[in-house]
């Protein structure tokens, strides 16, 4: 297996999603290629950062404001 | 003896009775799917239009939009995805009203390989959250998904930071699977390169040898 082969299995392999037959094939390349293994765990960390980190605030203020000009919008609509 | 199968019941999403009442004419269900999903709406839009100002007004519209067409949401997909769905149109929109002169569309950006092949492979150590404080990070985060091109931007913010499965995002969006799954690559592998000259570790010398092609 190439890097460039094991790219393109690395979103099924997030996923879990590998074919059975090509799993071993991308977990020996891991063990391989450093490089390879490093970008998978930066890819990792990539993914996991964003999750956790809420980058944008949303205070309550704001929450209030803009639920309120929501529901006025929506209370001029006759369903 | 055989085994009683009990009959398994298909579990209903709370929203479908809220949806329902609803369209009814009922407000206050309506009312509460606005406070289940005003927080992921906005961060959404703001996301894609990288501006606090448009995905306050893009919120508004999304939710209203929704109000105004609940009759035409069938169900055969969550009211969510259905949400998020008209939210990404109003952000792609209000994109293209900014840049007069550019498109701006799914489709965009999917031609260029640029920054989807790996080329730093230093790793990271110690890890971003010993390396930088809170705020510092927040901005490191803020800055490197602004560069994103907004097509990539879309797609990593549905299926990494609100968890859709690719299907929903795909839904969502309009794409097929495997297009999710492209551009899925693609944001990812240019947000790791870009966050990697912030958080490589320093000083380690390269490895011998490349990446096999």
């Amino acid at each position: 297996m190439t890097c460039t082969d094991f790219l393109a299995q690395l979103t099924d392999y997030f996923d879990g999603q590998v074919e059975p037959e090509l799993l071993a094939e991308v977990q020996t390349h891991i063990c391989e290629c450093h490089h390879c293994e490093v970008v998978l765990d930066t890819t990792r960390q990539t993914i996991a950062i964003y999750r956790e980190h809420e980058i944008y605030e949303f205070p309550t203020e704001l929450r209030e404001r803009l639920h309120t000009a929501i529901m006025a919008k929506c209370r001029t609509v006759s369903r | 003896m055989p085994a009683i199968q009990s009959p398994v019941a298909e579990e209903v999403h709370p929203d479908v009775a809220l949806v329902a009442r609803a369209k009814q004419g009922d407000t206050a269900a309506f009312e509460q799917l606005v406070r289940q999903y005003e927080r992921q709406i906005f961060r959404v839009a703001q996301h894609i239009t990288q501006n606090r100002e448009d995905a306050e007004d893009i919120a508004q519209d999304a939710f209203l939009k929704a109000y105004e067409k609940l009759d035409q949401f069938q169900g055969n997909s969550k009211f969510s995805t259905w949400l998020v769905r008209i939210a990404v149109n109003e952000s792609l929109m209000r994109l293209r009203k900014r840049k007069t002169s550019k498109t701006v569309s799914m489709d965009q950006d999917v031609e260029t390989e640029d920054g989807s092949i790996p080329r730093d492979f230093a790793e990271w150590r110690p890890n971003p959250e010993q390396l930088y404080g809170q705020n510092e990070l927040g901005d490191i985060l803020r800055k490197t998904i602004q560069g994103l091109p907004p097509g990539f931007r879309t797609v990593f913010t549905l299926r990494d930071v609100e968890n859709l499965s690719t299907e929903e995002t795909a839904e969502a969006l309009g794409l097929s699977v495997p297009a999710v799954k492209s551009r899925l690559l693609r944001a990812r592998l240019q947000l790791r390169e870009r966050l990697s000259r912030y958080f490589k570790q320093k000083g380690e010398p390269l490895p011998n040898g490349g990446p096999t092609p």
